[in-house]
C-alpha cells in the first residue's frame, strides 16, 4: 500500500525562499541578523526536506556538543546558516535558519573563555 | 539545589557552558512559540530567576497529562525545565504518601505562601466529596486550600480545565472544572487530552522567565498555543480547499492524504497546537496518521457528536426532534448529510478488503 504524498503542499517553501532572499539583502545593507524558526510553521510531509535540498551545504559544517548534539550548517548562500539542535536521545530541540556572518553559537562566550583561562592558570601554575 | 540559586547558577554548577546555556534559550524560545528574537531576552530572564515551588494536585484524572509531560527521555529542555522548579508535592510522581506527603505539602504552601504555582490535573467532583479524595481529604477541599496561597493555577489537560470525560454525559460524580470553583487566582487551561507536552512546559517556562502569565483567549488558555484552530495550520487544507475528501479509512482519498472532513474530523473548530507543533517531538499528529482530529482541548468534546461523522451533519437527536427539518438552511443540511451517506456507501461498495492472506504474503521476503 504506497501513501502518496502531494508535492509543495502548504506551497511555503518558495514563500520562505523569499524571505531568506529578503533577509540576506538586509545582511548585507544594515548588517542586520534574522532568525526563522522553522517549527513555527505548518509544513508537509517531505517540504522541509525540499527546503533543506534547495539550501544545500556550502564550506562550513559545524558540529556542537552541549547538551546534545547540534548542527551548524552553512548552506550553498554564504551568510544562510542552517542550525539543528537534539538532544542526547537525537530528539529535535530546534530548527532554526540563521541569516548572519556566523551563528552566536559558534562564538566562544566570554563567560566560558573566563572559566578556560582560570583553567589554565591553575593548570600552569 | 539550594533554593536562592538562581536558574543561570544552578544550569553552571551542572556543567552546562554558556553555549549549552544559548542552546537551552533558543529550544525554550521555540519552545514558548516566541520569535528568536526573544533568544537575548529569555537568557537574561532566565539567568537571574529564582526556582519556583511547585504544588501538583491530581484530582479526577487518568494520568495521561503527567505521563504526557515525563514522556521526556535523558536532559530534554522539558527535564531542564522540570529540574529547575521546585516541584515540592506530585501526588503521582512522589514516592512518598499519606501524612508525612501531606506535611511537605503544607510546608510548601507555608514557606511560598502567595509565591508558589499550583498545576492540577483531573476534574473536582462536587456530588459526593468521597468520589475523590487524597489521604482523606476530599478534591474540592484539597484544591480550596491549596488555592490560597498560589500565584497562579495552570489547570493541565481537558478535565481540569472544561471538566473532560468524568463530566461526559450522564456526569456520574458531579465532576467540575479548576474555573468553576476557584474565582480570586489568575488560571491558565492548559486544555488538551492530553497537552502536548511542550505546550505544558512552554507555560511554566514563561513564568520562569517573565514572572507573569502569558496572553490568554476567551477560555483561559495561551494564545501561542490556542490561539490558531488546527484546521487553518492544517497541512491537509489545500485539499479541503480543492473538495479532495476520504469517504472511508484508507480509501484512494485516504491513501493520498486527502482532507479527513467527512470522516469528522473536528479541525474547524478546534483550537491547539497539533498542526505546527505536533507531537512525539515534531514527528506527526493524527490528521498526518490519517486519523481526523477529535477536538480533545475543547470543552464539551465527548458529547459534541459522533467522531466519525463530519461537523455539517446533524446530531441523531436534533433529527429526531424535527427541529432541523424547519428551514432552506436546514434541509440543505440534512440533503448535505444525505449526500455524504451515498457517497460513503459508494466508496465502501467499490473499497478493495484485504485479507489475512494478502498481510501474510506481504510479510514474506
Amino acid at each position: 500500500m504506497n501513501v502518496e504524498i502531494g508535492d509543495g503542499l502548504t506551497h511555503n517553501v518558495k514563500p520562505l525562499l523569499h524571505e531568506i532572499r529578503h533577509a540576506l539583502g538586509k545582511l548585507l545593507a544594515t548588517a542586520e541578523t534574522t532568525t526563522i524558526d522553522l517549527r513555527s510553521l505548518p509544513l508537509a510531509p517531505g517540504e522541509e526536506d525540499k527546503l533543506l535540498a534547495e539550501l544545500g551545504h556550502g564550506e562550513v559544517h559545524a558540529g556542537l556538543n552541549a547538551l546534545g548534539p547540534s548542527e551548524i550548517v552553512e548552506t550553498r548562500f554564504a551568510g544562510v546558516w542552517v542550525v539543528l539542535h537534539y538532544n542526547n536521545d537525537r530528539e529535535v530541540l530546534g530548527k532554526f535558519i540563521e541569516i548572519c556572518e556566523i551563528p552566536e553559537l559558534l562564538r566562544a562566550q566570554p563567560a566560558d573563555i573566563r572559566d578556560g583561562l582560570e583553567q589554565l592558570q591553575a593548570q600552569l601554575a | 539545589m539550594s533554593k536562592d540559586e538562581t536558574l543561570g547558577e544552578a544550569l553552571r554548577r551542572q556543567g552546562i557552558s554558556r553555549r549549552g546555556f544559548l542552546k537551552f534559550c533558543a529550544a525554550t524560545a521555540s519552545m514558548m512559540a516566541l520569535p528568536p528574537s526573544m533568544v537575548p531576552v529569555i537568557a537574561a530572564a532566565l539567568e537571574s530567576a529564582r526556582r519556583p515551588s511547585v504544588i501538583w494536585l491530581s484530582f479526577q484524572e487518568c494520568t495521561g497529562c503527567t505521563e504526557s509531560l515525563t514522556r521526556s527521555h535523558a536532559p530534554t529542555v522539558e527535564g531542564l525545565i522540570f529540574d529547575t522548579i521546585s516541584l515540592d508535592y506530585h501526588h503521582t510522581l512522589q514516592a512518598a504518601a499519606g501524612s508525612a506527603a501531606e506535611a511537605a505539602r503544607k510546608t510548601a504552601m507555608k514557606e511560598n505562601f502567595g509565591k508558589y504555582i499550583l498545576v492540577v490535573d483531573g476534574s473536582i467532583p462536587t456530588g459526593n466529596p468521597g468520589y475523590s479524595t487524597i489521604a482523606g481529604i476530599s478534591n474540592h477541599d484539597m484544591l480550596m486550600e491549596t488555592a490560597k496561597g498560589a500565584a497562579a493555577i495552570v489547570a493541565v489537560g481537558t478535565c481540569a480545565a472544561f471538566g473532560g470525560i468524568p463530566q461526559a454525559n450522564p456526569n456520574p460524580t458531579g465532576a467540575v472544572s479548576v474555573s468553576d470553583l476557584v474565582h480570586d487566582k489568575p488560571i491558565i487551561n492548559v486544555s488538551g487530552c492530553p497537552p502536548i507536552p511542550v505546550v505544558i512546559t512552554g507555560v511554566l517556562a514563561h513564568f520562569l522567565t517573565f514572572g507573569t502569565i502569558p496572553e490568554l483567549d476567551d477560555q483561559g488558555r495561551p494564545m501561542a498555543y490556542y490561539g490558531k484552530s488546527i484546521h487553518d495550520r492544517c497541512y491537509r487544507r489545500p485539499f479541503y480547499d480543492k473538495g479532495l475528501f476520504a469517504e472511508t479509512f484508507d480509501d484512494e482519498g485516504a491513501k493520498k492524504g486527502w482532507c479527513l472532513y467527512k470522516l469528522g474530523c473536528k479541525g474547524p473548530v478546534t483550537y491547539n497546537a497539533c498542526a505546527t507543533t505536533k507531537w512525539n517531538e515534531g514527528t506527526s499528529f493524527p490528521i498526518e496518521s490519517g486519523h481526523p482530529c477529535l477536538g480533545c482541548s475543547e470543552p464539551g468534546f465527548w458529547d459534541a457528536g459522533s467522531f466519525y461523522r463530519a461537523i455539517s451533519t446533524p446530531t441523531e437527536d436534533i433529527a429526531k426532534t424535527a427541529v432541523y427539518s424547519v428551514g432552506a438552511g436546514a434541509a440543505a443540511g440534512v440533503a448535505l448529510g444525505a449526500m455524504n451517506r451515498a457517497k460513503q456507501r459508494r466508496a465502501v461498495e467499490t473499497h478493495e478488503k484485504v485479507t489475512i492472506d494478502d498481510l501474510e504474503k506481504e510479510k514474506q521476503p
